[in-house]
């Protein structure tokens, strides 16, 4: 992870400074307003760091223990920035007997990283994800937000040179 | 939507399939094609008939008449007597007791199809889910302005009438819940719909979402002027991407259209909806910990009582429901209690939505009554068994069980599953064949429970997680004998002391296990073998 920049936190950052304060502004006054910002917030900034749920604490006039509390109990929420492209894959009962310990190794294998963590070229995350309801279509591996369904562990390069070649383009 | 008056049924097995049965299939199709019957009659096939001698097999529905052997030159004049005249064929019927009695299974449900009932599924797929005209004009509505003509203690009675009992895996009487909401006193009351479907294995909620979300809203507010309240929310998971964005077209479109907001259609009646997305827990299904991720909390289940019929959402009177249990509601009202109950058996109506997975050949999404067996379910819907012998299912999530293969004619509704000590759970019906490994499946599944533990209360936090660990022993080799009395001991800790749902079930697939496959486990442990060879055993 040498390579990839120090990050600045988003609130030192100007323009994201005014994504958070329009989100809280924007979210804050209604019922239960706490994990819709924090929602949008996920959405809007890709992470909420430490200092982010200070931030946010103090704004909806809540304690730092709750903000935190919630960013840690649901796992949507992240405290550090995501890869560029995110690989998650289902490890719902149904996917486990479809095989997705296997194509978990696999990619270990291709991207020499564990889930939960980014390459070092900040391309691309993995993780492993709940059911995402695809079942009949297991086992199952979600880029971004597109689900690719019965991925046997040799087709998984070819999820990867098909992002690759998604950059390429850009 | 095709209704077939007849279905004929066709063995398949590799015994069938030597003596012409792909020939048979073909020839009633042909047969059925010449007579235009097509639209009336449906064929399918029976993979595994068991130890039969007269094959092919073919069973004729409603009346349950069984044909056997059927010769492919046979079937024209098959076709014509009994599916076109409506005439028996003595001759073909089979005659040896022993083969009747080895299908009993199959004719148990004489004088109904054993086809799909389609009654929370009748719009999906049919109807344009981002069009409310297009649900205007398949009968949509009309169940809301019935209720509307109705008086709200009249819609809690037929509801409790027909017998629903909630889909979301308990299997609570719909009508009593309704009731209570109804009769507790609140100066403002939810409706709240639970779409937080996160039991691994189960996705009829979201087809339902993704495929009608209008009757989510008609059946939410129906349920708003039965209670006497005037806001609702839907709480959906946040995988559920698609599903999410429909229902709030919908809503955008029911608001433009006046079916939502104040004074709906001239009644006096006031109803708006909210959506809430989840954000990742699966313990948000349980429905406190869903009413504190509504109010922006932490989702851990509160101590009950109070229920949230009484206190529920910022304290007020609430009623949740699953989106499965809603979709039954408008053609309830639409067609009375009595219609409801025509379908499944007496103490659980209707019909059940299941997603069959796994080792079958041929998974998805299937709507039958409530009472079908799983061996039907298997060989009917699944298409048989796919690569071995069938071991054992198991029923969606924490809510459910593994079903051994010598409970497979048990007919599947809450009080026959509750008297042989499983339960149907949210709707998932995972097929496992044999080189599927009991402990291996349980531990995968405590694994899960242990991770999506919410922490609250100490029997689920602890128990879950020595649970894991001394199934993980089990199955690396380093097994003691004494891991079963353990094992034992923490269900029954789980069972009883825990706060939540999560807690009390999460320890029955390992009771299941020691119940039904305790030799198995057994091998483990004294013999030091994996008999499936899944385990990594060193």
């Amino acid at each position: 992870m040498t390579s990839t920049p120090m990050q600045l936190d988003p609130l030192e950052n100007p323009k994201m400074r005014e994504v958070i304060d329009n989100t809280i502004s924007e979210f804050g006054d209604q019922n239960g307003a706490l994990m819709v910002v924090l929602n949008h917030l996920q959405e809007r900034v890709g992470f909420i760091t430490k200092p982010m749920q200070a931030y946010v604490a103090e704004k909806l006039g809540v304690p730092v223990s709750k903000v935190h509390g919630v960013v840690s109990f649901y796992s949507f929420f992240t405290t550090e920035p995501r890869g560029k492209h995110v690989v998650k894959f289902c490890i719902g009962t149904a996917c486990y007997v479809g095989g997705a310990s296997q194509l978990i190794d696999k990619a270990k294998q291709v991207l020499a990283i564990e889930p939960g963590q980014t390459t070092p070229d900040g391309l691309i995350t993995l993780e492993v994800c709940r059911c995402v309801g695809a079942c009949s279509q297991a086992p199952v591996v979600v880029v971004d937000e597109a689900n690719h369904g019965r991925v046997k562990p040799s087709q998984f390069g070819k999820v990867l040179t098909d992002i690759q070649k998604s950059e390429a383009a850009v | 939507m095709k209704t077939v008056r007849s279905m004929v049924l066709v063995s398949n097995d590799i015994k069938s399939k030597a003596n012409a049965s792909q020939e048979v299939i073909d020839a009633f199709n042909l047969a059925i094609k010449k007579l235009d019957l097509a639209d009336e009659v449906a064929v399918s096939t029976i993979p595994e008939v068991g130890t039969v001698r007269s094959l092919p097999l073919v069973v004729i529905f409603p009346e349950a008449t069984v044909y056997a052997p059927v010769k492919p030159e046979d079937v024209p004049h098959l076709v014509e007597e009994h599916l076109y005249k409506g005439r028996e064929v003595p001759d073909l019927k089979v005659k040896d007791a022993d083969t009747l009695r080895k299908v009993a299974w199959l004719t148990q449900r004489k004088g109904t199809l054993p086809a799909e009932n389609k009654i929370v599924l009748k719009n999906v797929g049919l109807i344009d889910p981002e069009s409310i005209d297009e649900f205007f004009a398949y009968e949509g509505g009309q169940a809301f302005a019935t209720a509307l003509q109705m008086t709200p203690e009249l819609v809690v009675e037929v509801i409790k009438a027909s017998g629903l009992r909630g889909r979301g895996g308990a299997g609570f009487p719909a009508g009593i819940k309704w009731d209570s909401v109804r009769r507790t006193p609140g100066k403002k009351k939810y409706v709240i719909c639970n779409a937080d479907e996160s039991e691994p294995g189960t996705f009829k909620d979201r087809i339902i979402m993704e495929g009608d979300p209008f009757t989510i809203i008609e059946a939410m507010l129906i349920a708003g002027y039965a209670v006497g309240a005037d806001e609702g929310y839907i709480y959906i998971r946040g995988e559920y991407q698609l599903a999410l964005e429909r229902v709030q077209k919908a809503i955008q479109q029911a608001r433009e259209y006046g079916v939502l907001g104040k004074d709906i259609f001239g009644s006096g009646f006031d109803f708006d909806l909210h959506i809430h997305a989840g954000a990742g827990a699966y313990i948000c299904g349980e429905e406190t910990a869903l009413l504190e991720s509504i109010e922006g909390g932490r989702g851990e289940p509160r101590v009950k009582p109070p229920y949230p019929t009484t206190s529920g959402l910022w304290a007020m009177p609430t009623l949740i429901n699953n989106v499965e249990t809603f979709a039954n509601i408008p053609p309830i009202i639409l067609n009375g209690a009595d219609w409801f109950k025509s379908f499944g058996t007496p103490s659980s109506p209707g019909t059940k939505v299941y997603t069959i997975l796994g080792n079958v050949n041929n998974t998805g999404l299937i709507e039958v009554p409530m009472g079908i067996t799983l061996r039907e379910v298997i060989n009917i819907y699944g298409k048989g068994t796919k690569g071995g012998q069938f071991k054992f299912a198991q029923t969606g999530g924490s809510s459910g069980s593994i079903i051994p293969a010598a409970l497979q004619d048990t007919p599947m509704d809450f009080d026959s599953f509750r008297k042989v000590g499983v339960a149907l759970g949210s709707g998932a019906l995972l097929i496992c064949n044999d080189s599927n490994c009991i402990v291996d499946s349980v531990r995968v599944l405590t694994r899960f429970f242990q991770e999506e533990c919410c922490g609250k209360c100490v029997p689920c936090r602890v128990g879950t997680d020595q649970a894991w660990k001394v199934l993980t022993d089990i199955s690396e080799g380093r097994g003691k004998i004494e891991d079963i009395a353990q094992l034992e001991w923490l269900c029954k800790g789980m069972e009883e002391f825990s706060n939540c749902g999560l807690g009390q079930t999460a320890g029955t697939p390992i009771k299941n296990m020691l119940d039904h496959f305790r030799a198995e486990v057994e091998a483990h442990i004294k013999l030091g073998v994996c008999p499936t060879g899944v385990c990594p055993m060193s």
